[in-house]
This record gives C-alpha cells, structure tokens and sequence, in this order.
C-alpha cells in the first residue's frame, strides 16, 4: 500500500500536478533519499517510453489507415510491376524467370558435355582441378630461399639442368622406389630430398601418365637401403567417413595433414581416385594418403579450384598395377616388392609421423 | 538544398499525426520507393513495409524538436528507404547492385542506428503488453495511452470505485514494469 502511494506521488510530480508547496516538499525527500530518487529516474524513463510507444503505434495506425485510404482511392498501386517508365528493367524482371530457367538448361547440358568429354578422356585434366606440382616459379623461390640447398644440388647434378617442377613422393620398397605423381615428373629427371634435406639422385623408372602416377628409382652411392618400410599399400579399396592423414611437401619442410574420405570417386565421377576432405597446396602432389592403421590408401593427385578443401586421391590399388606393369618390363633381378604389412598400426599418431618421416621424399623434375 | 518553410510545415504535421499531411507526405513519396523497391528484387508489400518505416524514422526525428532537415523529405525518405531495403536484400542474401535512377542521396546510417534502439523498445513494450495479458493491459492502455482518468476507468471495467481501480493499475503497472526492464537494457 506504501508503494502504491509512494508510485502515485511521483506519477504526480512527474506530470506536473503538484503544487508548489508539495513539489518543493518532494523535493527535498527526493534529495535525502537516493533510493526515491532513483524510482523517479527511473519511472520518467518508464513513461517516457510508454509516451513513445503510444506515438509511434499511432503513427502507425495513421500510416495504415492512409495507406489503404489511398489504395482505395486508386491513388498508389498494389501492382508488383513497376508502373513508372522503366520498361527495359521492368521487361527483364517479367522474363527473368524464363531467362533463368533457359540459362540453367544451357548450363546443364554444358556440364552434361563436358563431363561426357572426361569422362572420354579421363587424364585431360582441365581447369576445374589443379595439380598439386609446384612449378617452376615456386621452385625457384624456394631455390633462392634456401642457397645451402642449390650448392648440394649443383655438386650432384650436371651443370645447367633447370627445376621444371616438384611435388612430394614415398617410397614403396626400401630399395629405394618411390611412386609420385606422374605430372610431378615433367623433365628427364630427378632428385629427391629426404626431411633431413639430403638429396639424391633418382631416376624415373615407370611413368604411366593414363594413372598419372610415376616410379623413381634412386640412383645414388650415398643411399642406404633400409631393412624394410614400417607401413603397407592397401589392395583393397576403403570407405567413405575413413580419418586419414598426409605427410607431403607443399614447401620446402614436410608438413603433415589430416582429413576425411568424403567421396568414394573423384572428379566427376572418376573411379581411378578418392575425394577427400582436406586442405592440400601445390607441391602436395605425389604425397602419400594414410589411414588411421598407417596403411597407404592413396596418392595426393588434385584438387577442385574453386571449392577449399576438396581434394581427389589416385586409389592405391593403382600402385600396385603401376608396380606389376615395371616387374613385367624388368629382368626379374630387381622387383618392386610391397610390403603388406604395416607395423605402426598400433603407434600414437606422433610416433607413426616420426617412423614415416624418413620415407616420404621432396620430389624435384628437371631437364637438361 | 534549402529546405522551403512549406517543408518545415510538413514535418510539424507529422510530428503531430496530422493524417492530412501524412497522406501528402504518402502521395508525394510512395511511388518513387516502389518503382525502386520492385526493380531491386522487391514487391508490393516490402514497398510498403519499408516506406512505412522511413516515415517512422522520419517521424522520429521531427519528434525531437531539435531536428534540422538539411535536404528534401524527398531524399531523406529515398535514401531511408534505400538502405534499409539494401540491408534487408544483404540479410536475405539476394544482394545485386542496387538500381538507382540516380536519384540524389544523403548518408543516413546514424538516425537509422538511432531508429534501430527505438524500434528494439518498442517491440519489448509491444510484447510485454501482450505477455501481461486482460484486463491488465486493456486498463493500462487506457490510462497511459488514451490517457483517460481513474472514474472512467472504475466504470468501464467495471471496479466498484477508482481506488480499487488504482490499487489494479499499480499491480499491473509493477507486473509490465517488471516484464520491461527485464529485457530493456538501461546503460544502452
């Protein structure tokens, strides 16, 4: 009841209904007593906003209420078609939807064609992927970047050999096999550089540009066989949801990446490859794609150029038949064997990246 | 552009819901913002959506008495218009170029800011009347809005005196109060 009371003195003083003797009385209490005080500051914030309420619903009751008064008078038009001029505008807008719909037919036959085309001709790559070599540019960057490099290059090469391009590969027999992309390998030759940054000469083995992979073989006295890899190559094909994981060489220190299998095919359907989600860079090409177990499922190949992430990957039965393809041209001495059995399966990951570190490579083309 | 005293007169009638000049302010205006808001993508009822609001943004201003206009209503309420309706096309993702018949605009980001709080306090007073539900709201309408007294209250909801009609004012007033504050945010 107090507050009631209390509530109904300042709605009076508020509005001005007190006179003089009561307003100075009040305020005077409202002087001494900040918690009163702070009730008035607040109501008058109350009503004023109550005021403000009341004229804008008016207004725009008022605005309603001319509007349809004006609609009815025929004075404005309900009309969605512009009425005032306009017509080349007003014209697109009536057959926009006709436009669109033809334009979308175009384009779908287009991409129907073109799919057909590589379909066709799966090897064409065209502009909607990109391979993941580095080229020559990039190669030259990193060259200048690291001049400590070029001298060791330049005492194992012959003089005058230009880098055309580089990517990542690894090795499929400790003999020293390493698979890579094929549009990685665009010279006559190659080097390739483990994480410890030695290089090695190698020479090109195998390339099978239909698969776009390639075999290398390193060629070099300063190479120590190892006793055997830590990891096997999958035969059969894996499934969609698989965590996999990359080591490659987008520059010049290994870089290591994680992602998915999203897609049991790749571009446009193509059934040579894996689609990936993952983040990938040129100079990715050629790297190897794991699972969880340590298994190479695939090959780092391409990548969609207008959508991130989306990045294809040559199945890994491919290796195996790039593999038969070089025993049968090859005097039965030196087979490629794989081994079958990964024994990092059951490691953390950090132990499996530090075990398989030593068999992925930097891969460096060039020509004469 | 020196704004003509007939100007002036215009927005006085506004500021007092004149319905005379507001159907002019309608007349004169309406028509350029729907040719703009259906060649950007836009229709009928998004044209009247929009130009309602520019006048009650321009209302708004003329409220305060301190408001100088310093160009047209004319291109005051376009360029209102414009950039809510290219903020709304922002909102619904179809944004394109806007379409202009270049017509003149001023830049009006700060009273549509300004625009933006008052129209955020009203739709909590407009739901916390709702949410306060009958009679409670109808009898608060009644005196705070229609600004009617305490008698014609009692009667006309139907209190035996204006003391009992008081004392269920106060409870519904500290009720909305209470619903009002919770959302509206004084320091801002």
């Amino acid at each position: 009841m107090e507050d009631l009371i209390l509530l109904e003195t300042i709605e009076k003083y508020l509005s001005n209904q007190m006179d003089a003797q009561e307003k100075t009385a009040f305020e005077l209490v409202r002087k001494n007593t900040p918690e009163i005080d702070q009730m008035v500051v607040e109501h008058a914030m109350f009503l004023q906003q109550m005021d403000q309420y009341s004229a804008v619903k008016s207004i725009k009751q008022t605005l309603t209420q001319t509007h349809q008064n004006l609609l009815e008078r025929g004075e404005i038009s309900n009309s969605n078609e512009d009425s005032r001029g306009a017509q080349v505008i007003q014209l697109f807008h009536k057959y926009k939807r006709v436009a669109a719909i033809a334009a979308s037919v175009g384009g779908v036959i287009a991409l129907f064609i073109s799919g057909l085309a590589l379909y066709i001709s799966p090897v064409s790559h065209n502009s909607q992927i990109q391979q993941l070599s580095n080229d020559i540019a990039a190669i030259k960057k990193s060259q200048q970047y690291q001049g400590k490099l070029i001298n060791e290059v330049k005492s194992k090469l012959p003089a005058g050999v230009k880098f055309i391009s580089g990517g990542s590969g690894f090795l499929i027999d400790a003999k020293g096999f390493i698979v890579t992309n094929a549009h990685v390998i665009k010279g006559t030759g190659a080097i390739v550089v483990d994480n410890n940054g030695k290089e090695y000469v190698a020479q090109i083995a195998l390339i099978d540009q239909e698969k776009d992979l390639a075999i290398l073989k390193i060629d070099d006295a300063d190479y120590t066989s190892k006793k055997s890899l830590p990891y096997s190559i999958r035969k059969s094909t894996t499934d969609l949801g698989e965590e996999i994981f990359t080591l490659g060489y987008p520059r010049n220190e290994i870089v290591y990446g994680t992602g998915y299998l999203s897609a049991r095919s790749g571009y446009e359907g193509d059934s040579l490859s894996y689609q990936l989600q993952m983040s990938a860079n040129p100079g990715n090409s050629g790297a190897p794609v794991f699972d969880n177990a340590g298994e190479v499922i695939g090959v780092l190949s391409t990548r969609e150029a207008q959508l991130e992430g989306v990045v294809f990957a040559l199945k890994s039965n491919n290796i195996y038949k790039v593999v038969n393809d070089y025993n049968a041209s090859n005097e039965g001495s030196k087979d490629i064997k794989i081994s079958t059995r990964s024994n990092i399966s059951r490691m953390s990951r950090k132990k499996q990246i530090a075990t398989l570190e030593s068999c992925v490579y930097y891969v460096k083309s060039f020509d004469k | 552009m020196k704004v003509t005293s007939n100007e002036q007169a215009l927005l006085k009638g506004l500021a007092a819901n004149d319905s005379a000049i507001i159907e002019q302010l309608y007349q004169e205006n309406f028509s350029t913002i729907q040719a703009f808001i259906l060649a950007n993508n836009g229709s009928y009822d998004d044209a009247k959506d929009v130009f309602q609001e520019a006048m009650i943004t321009l209302y708004e201003k003329a409220q305060s008495g301190s408001f100088v206009l310093t160009c047209q209503i004319k291109t005051y309420v376009y360029s209102v218009c414009r950039r809510l309706w290219l903020k709304k096309l922002q909102q619904m993702g179809r944004f394109s170029h806007p379409v202009d018949n270049l017509e003149e605009t001023i830049s009006v980001d700060d009273d549509l800011e300004q625009h933006a709080k008052h129209d955020a306090a009203f739709a909590i007073m407009d739901r916390a009347l709702k949410s306060l539900g009958e009679p409670c709201k109808s009898l608060l309408e009644g005196y705070y809005l229609q600004k009617m007294d305490m008698q014609a209250l009692a009667s006309e909801f139907g209190y035996t005196n204006a003391d009992n009609a008081k004392n269920q004012k106060y409870k519904c007033l500290m009720r909305l109060k209470k619903l009002f504050f919770a959302q509206y945010n004084i320091g801002e």
